[in-house]
């Protein structure tokens, strides 16, 4: 008789089924399709008919400007928010902190909704000012991505240092120049890949605002919707190297810093 | 002489807002150039003195005076004084160079002039060729010495160090002491070290302040404070030592532990004392030849010496001697007269008030007290429509009188059944007396007693307080 043994290996097995079933198939498929054309050949047209279409190019261009101005609008909301949250003494801190994060609670579609109602009491018409709303619905949305690590940064950061500046002579505004801002650098990192990568693809904000602009993510949307499986594909792992791109400069950037601050708290 | 203190603080008191008062009426002058070390335990408000001398906290009163000019409510940037963190605060996205230029840089000075500055204090430090290394590349010990380096480069005046350390293994700390006594006297910087470590304050300071409570216990160079102890806590916290109740009992006469012993303290006869006797300072004789007898209890081996505790009578004596004793024996106890530390006892009576009820019972805690207040305020009596009128016939009213009861630490009796006692609390400090212990309960409704008692309790351990009531004296409030 064989006795079963229970490895921790098995532990793993679950997960590794599910990057199977969920990560590494889908890849295939988008691969496939993205270098496929309606024969099943392989073919480089997709990519190419991507960078040769004015059409496509624009709304890359396009949905970069709404990601960067999205993403400047709430870092610069969210860092002095931040900033404020983890240098107060209230003891309701955890209350407001609470009050930033709680939009996140309320269904998506309700919020967006809301927006759309109170962007029309005032504007009058959504379809006047189409980037001004899609950057106001992003800046909604993603917010919250921004203040939470910028605020952990923030948080965890030793006051000592801060001390320690103002002892070798640097006044309020030269310590948060000097240390401050440099070492919350990896929490604004990571809240721009949360915001700026989304804000370019998002484009149900869009839908539900009336807005009729295109984002990369509508382009998508209206590739499939029209069954071109192949060049909706090629759009998809555009976007995904650009992510990896961003994620490879950035993730060299938040390594050092965290290794610095690891190493200072030994 | 008014130039010769380089700072002074006088009253100062702080408060936190929690109103937690951390420092009280503490008064210090240090002089240019002197080593001087607030020693205490945790707490004891020196980490929060030093705050106050850099600029990160304002006092709540009181007055910070550098070289005779009103500083207190200066922001630390404007003070000429520098700080070794306890936990270095280098600065982890600089590399050592741009950590010990920051200070020199904010004073705009040239990058020429600063990099001969960083060269030389690194040379100082021993840390030579040290400057493109990032701070997470260095050990405790090194980065120590960046952090000294670091506040040492902008030449101040004063150079605070808050347990810088703390950190570091017991081998480097012995060599690091050396080497800041052997850097204060070459730099002429006047040094403020703020210690948990006697051993450290000892060998290193001019003058040590004592501190307990946020109030000083005492201020003296190590001698004064390792010789003359002020009182039980100076004596209990600086070295081992044997510490008595007793009693004078003629001129330069004093009896503690069973025995008669000449001493050099001139103290009234018939005031109560605490006597402080070093453990080195017992001589061990033999039986027949010492003032007073005892039975070799234990003999623990320290290298140097044994550390020999003789039980004699009710009392416990820690002796220390290069010759070797056994458990069992009987030996005599001889005490030179200038080894003996005469200090007037304080007076440990607990006082603490209690409300009346409508019942015309004392009340405290919650626990009502089996006696009436016409026993407690002489002269009163009690009406027939139940009032109580005071000796000038005028009535009493129980909830505007206030009883204060005291009692002696000798007469509480401690127990684990907390709710046995009148009040519950945690012991939060202990001194030994030779034959009982004196005991420090923190209580929940934010009292301190003292408590003796014969038996060791454990730090922290949750008690209840029984206080009997014949044991009791009463007095009524103002």
């Amino acid at each position: 008789m064989t006795v079963l043994r229970f490895s921790r290996k098995n532990l793993a097995l679950p997960y590794a089924l599910f990057l199977l079933v969920f990560v590494a198939a889908p890849l295939l498929v988008l691969f496939y399709y993205a270098f496929t054309n309606g024969q099943g050949h392989f073919t480089l047209s997709n990519l190419t008919g991507f960078f040769t279409d004015p059409n496509t190019l624009g709304t890359l261009c396009y949905s970069f400007a709404i990601a960067a101005v999205t993403t400047l609008v709430c870092l610069c909301i969210a860092y002095p928010t931040a900033y404020i949250l983890a240098n107060s003494r209230l003891k309701q801190k955890s209350v407001l902190v609470m009050l930033f994060i709680m939009p996140m609670w309320i269904n998506f579609s309700l919020r967006i909704t809301a927006l759309k109602e109170i962007l029309t009491l005032i504007e009058g018409n959504l379809a006047m000012f189409p980037f001004f709303n899609a950057v106001i619905g992003m800046t909604y949305d993603f917010l919250p991505f921004m203040i939470l690590p910028i605020y952990t940064t923030l948080s965890k950061m030793d006051r000592s240092l801060i001390e320690a500046a103002k002892d070798l002579g640097a006044d309020e505004k030269a310590a948060f120049l000097k240390i401050t801002l440099p070492l919350s650098v990896p929490g604004i990192v990571s809240g721009i890949s949360m915001v700026f990568l989304p804000a370019m693809t998002n484009y149900v904000v869009l839908d539900m605002l009336y807005n009729s602009t295109y984002i990369m993510g509508s382009l998508i949307g209206s590739y499939f919707s029209a069954y071109n499986w192949h060049g909706g594909s090629m759009i998809a792992l555009i976007l995904l190297a650009i992510i990896c791109i961003f994620t490879l400069l950035t993730s060299g950037m938040e390594d050092e810093d965290s290794r610095a601050m690891g190493g200072a708290r030994l | 002489m008014q130039n010769e203190n380089i700072i002074e603080l006088k009253h100062i008191t702080k408060v936190y807002e929690d109103g937690f008062t951390a420092v009280s009426d503490f008064n210090l002058e240090v002089r240019k150039g002197e080593f001087v070390t607030f020693l205490g335990p945790s707490g004891c408000g020196k980490t929060t003195t030093l705050r106050m001398i850099a600029g990160f906290d304002l006092p709540t009163e009181g007055q910070i005076l550098l070289n005779g000019k009103d500083i207190t409510s200066l922001p630390p940037y404007e003070r000429p004084i520098n700080t070794v963190f306890q936990r270095y605060a280098l600065f982890p996205h600089m590399n050592i160079y741009d950590n010990i230029a920051f200070g020199l840089r904010q004073k705009k000075m040239k990058e020429e002039e600063i990099a001969r500055k960083v060269k030389k204090v690194l040379d100082l430090v021993d840390l030579e060729g040290f400057e493109n290394r990032s701070v997470s590349t260095l050990s405790g010990g090194q980065q120590q010495r960046i952090a000294i380096a670091r506040a040492l480069v902008n030449e101040p005046q004063i150079l605070l160090l808050d347990e810088p350390l703390g950190a570091l293994d017991l081998k480097m700390r012995k060599e690091m002491q050396l080497e800041l006594k052997q850097m204060h006297d070459d730099l002429g910087i006047t040094f403020i070290y703020v210690t948990h470590d006697q051993e450290e304050a000892l060998t290193m300071s001019d003058r040590i302040v004592v501190m307990s409570e946020g109030k000083m216990q005492q201020l003296g160079t190590p001698e004064d404070i390792y010789n003359e102890p002020r009182n039980a806590f100076v004596a209990d916290f600086i070295g081992e030592s044997n510490i008595f109740n007793g009693i004078m009992t003629g001129h330069l006469k004093t009896r503690f532990c069973g025995g008669e012993f000449i001493c050099v303290d001139d103290v009234e006869e018939g005031t109560h004392i605490t006597a402080v006797v070093r453990p080195e300072d017992v001589e061990l004789t033999a039986p027949e030849k010492g003032t007073i007898r005892g039975v070799v209890t234990s003999v623990i081996f320290k290298g140097m010496h044994y550390e020999i505790t003789i039980e004699s009578g009710k009392n416990e004596m820690v002796a220390r001697s290069v010759h070797v004793a056994k458990p069992g024996d009987q030996v005599g106890i001889c005490l030179a007269p200038d080894s003996i530390h005469v200090m007037i006892a304080e007076d440990h009576t607990n006082y603490f008030t209690a409300d009346i009820n409508d019942s015309h019972r004392l009340e405290y805690n919650g626990h009502t007290l089996d006696t009436s207040v016409t026993r407690i305020i002489p002269g009163s009596k009690r009406q027939e429509d139940g009032t109580i009128i005071d000796a000038n016939g005028e009535v009493i009213d129980p909830r505007r009188t206030r009883i204060v009861i005291s009692i002696q630490p000798q007469d509480i009796r401690m127990t684990d059944q907390v709710d046995e006692g009148l009040v519950e609390g945690y012991i939060s400090n202990l001194i030994y007396k030779g034959d009982h212990y004196s005991y420090v309960i923190h209580t929940d409704l934010e009292q301190d007693f003292i408590v003796d008692d014969e038996y060791l309790w454990n730090m922290d351990d949750h008690v209840g307080l029984i206080m009997p009531i014949e044991k009791m004296s009463f007095a009524l409030k103002k």
